[in-house]
């Protein structure tokens, strides 16, 4: 297959896909309260990553980008998700297997060694995983890599070597230009994700999925942050159902506002 | 001796109140005091009002061009470079923070404590994973500085009445040319409240039905004193800009009085809302889970309830 690559923008988009409990799936607690609850309970690409491999996709659809590579860690059932997102349209994938818990910092670490290994224009994550939510995975690889960040990202343009990011930020959208290669995190409105249809998942089975380890890659799980315990949030209780709105105002002025 | 060092986020010339959140949060670890750095072009507005809040043990003012816009590829250095002598380096969990801090744990070899909510001791918090469905408790190691973002809706701002010195201060760190500030685009708030700070919210979801719609919502608003704040479905659909949005992905927010209107109160938007003091929820389902959390419920039509309140108010 003959390739045109001299005028692309990008040669490879490596884009990260973590597994976690589908976003739909009511979260409960261990009954020991060592952990939420995983076993027999749906899991799916976090959202946020699936935005990130549409974008990817669409720019290599677009002509800007040659490949795009999935790259998870994980244990090996992680593989299901990286199969659907070579379902979705990504090249290949490699799955950088680790049966414990992954910290953001471990994470960079090993994707730094995989930026180093396939030197990508751009790598694409998400801007935080709703399981761990700590939002840090993305900036942490820049940092390591010494490479721009653009992180919420809402609109994404390429030319000539350089990102042109729209931000969303607490104040509104900030808009940043950085050079490539670059680390961008996608936020909600970035895209809306393709669906995968059948044929795609067959073909997705015969695409290229290789597996790697932390040792094999050079990486020491990070030490640091240690999960000491879990505990079920304070919930709030139900309060009290009025019928009208002058009830309703009662009710605020007795507590205290509108007076 | 624990050490604290906050990064201050600041803008116009004005302290943003989550600076003030975080030197609650220092004084739970050090009952002493914290440092502040404020990093800008020109910061010595910014780095005065730091210095009068309670708490605040020294300020110190990186003034310098390339800290015009708060980039955080060109910040990070800096901060790294300042973070040698602590043994904390808190910022807020702001747009802000969450885009600079990694930046600064990374360059320091150490993790992060997302959305710290409460300190335990002075390596020990706790934080919310999975949109606050669950809360752990978390410990650093003595061998590594503690960097975290703070949960602002955890913590009330500290007081003024402080008198700190102001100190300048060039940390010696090499600042990359890769990044650039292009522009900044509000969002739609205008003179309205701010969302983070107000103590009244009201709030319009999907149900508004239209940017139009959402007009009875701002002059409601306006009539109370109150900032307006938004569903992600409100805002996916258009009719509000994405910074009014409320909830894991948006804001986190903690007003006296949040009033939904036409909100189904999806986990993820509770999320946000969970440290507010009183919840009113209208909605013209029934079962909208969200009266599983409101403290005061009615089922009506908000077309309806808002020009009622308006009256009633009056
Ligand atoms: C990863 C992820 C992150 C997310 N982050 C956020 C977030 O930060 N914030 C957020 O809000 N959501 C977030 N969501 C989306 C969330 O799951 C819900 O889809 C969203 O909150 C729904 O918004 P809504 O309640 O306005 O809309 P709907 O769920 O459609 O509810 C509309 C409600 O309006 C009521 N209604 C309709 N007409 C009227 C009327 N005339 N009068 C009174 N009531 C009326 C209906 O009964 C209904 O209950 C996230 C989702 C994902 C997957
Ligand atoms: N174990 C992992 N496998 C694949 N991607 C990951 C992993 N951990 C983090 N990421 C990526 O980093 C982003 C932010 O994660 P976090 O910093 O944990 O909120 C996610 O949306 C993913 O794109």
């Amino acid at each position: 297959m003959q390739c045109h690559t001299g005028a692309r923008n990008v040669q490879k988009i490596m884009v990260c896909l973590k597994r976690v409990v589908d976003y739909n799936v009511r979260i409960r607690l261990k009954p020991d309260n060592s952990g939420v609850v995983t076993d027999g309970v749906k899991m799916s690409i976090n959202p946020f990553d699936e935005i990130a491999l549409e974008e990817a996709l669409r720019l290599r659809e677009r002509g800007v980008a040659a490949e795009v590579l999935v790259v998870g860690i994980g244990p090996a059932d992680c593989q299901q998700q990286l199969r659907t997102g070579l379902a979705m349209g990504a090249d290949r994938a490699i799955l950088v297997e680790h049966d414990d818990e992954v910290l953001p910092l471990t994470a960079a670490r090993v994707f730094l060694r995989l930026a180093e290994r396939e030197q990508p224009g751009l790598v694409l994550l998400g801007k935080q995983a709703i399981d761990d939510d700590c939002n840090q995975t993305g900036q942490m690889l820049a940092a390591l890599w010494g490479r721009p960040q653009a992180t919420f990202a809402s609109k994404l343009e390429i030319e000539a070597g350089v990102a042109v990011v729209t931000r969303e930020v607490d104040a509104g959208l900030e808009v940043i230009s950085v050079d490539l290669p670059a680390v961008v995190t996608t936020d909600l409105r970035l895209n809306e994700p393709r669906y995968v249809k059948l044929p795609d998942i067959m073909k997705a089975k015969k695409k290229p999925l290789e597996t790697l380890t932390l040792a094999g890659l050079g990486v020491a799980p990070a030490g640091g942050l240690r999960t000491v315990a879990w505990e079920a949030p304070q919930a709030r209780q139900k309060g009290a159902m009025v019928t009208d709105v002058d009830a309703l105002v009662a009710t605020l002025r007795d507590k205290g506002f509108f007076n | 001796m624990p050490k604290v060092l906050i990064v201050a986020e600041h803008s116009g010339g004005r302290l943003n109140q989550s600076t003030a959140r975080c030197v609650s949060c220092a004084l739970q670890i050090e009952g002493n005091g914290a440092d502040v750095v404020v990093l800008g072009q020109d910061c010595a507005a910014p780095a005065a009002e730091a210095a009068t809040l309670r708490g605040v043990a020294r300020v110190l003012s990186v003034q310098r061009p390339e800290n015009a816009a708060p980039l955080a590829a060109v910040l990070a250095p800096q901060i790294a470079a300042l973070a040698a002598g602590y043994s904390h380096v808190l910022g807020p969990s702001t747009t802000f923070g969450k885009d600079l801090m990694p930046r600064v744990a990374a360059l320091l070899g150490a993790g992060q404590v997302s959305d710290l909510m409460s300190v335990e001791g002075p390596r020990r918090f706790k934080r919310p994973v999975y949109a606050g469905n669950a809360i752990v408790t978390v410990e650093v190691p003595d061998s590594l500085p503690v960097v975290a973002t703070v949960r602002t809706a955890s913590f009330k701002p500290a007081g003024a009445g402080g008198a700190a010195a102001v100190e300048a201060a060039t940390p010696g760190a090499e600042l990359p040319g890769h990044t650039r500030f292009v522009e900044q685009r509000g969002g739609g708030g205008g003179a309205r409240p701010d969302l983070q700070t107000a103590r009244l919210v009201v709030s319009g979801g999907r149900g508004v039905g239209s940017e139009a719609n959402f007009a009875l919502l701002y002059q409601f608003a306006a009539r109370i004193g109150a900032a307006v704040g938004a569903s992600r479905a409100a805002v996916d659909a258009g009719y509000v800009p994405n910074d009014m949005q409320v909830g894991q992905t948006g804001k986190i927010i903690a007003p006296e009085l949040y009033m939904a209107f036409g909100i189904s109160g999806a986990i993820q938007h509770l999320t946000g809302i969970k440290d507010a003091g009183l919840i009113v929820a209208i909605n013209k389902d029934p079962e909208a889970p969200i009266f599983q959390v409101a403290d005061v419920g009615l089922v009506g039509d908000l077309f309806t309830v808002i020009p009622a309140l308006e009256r009633a108010l009056a």
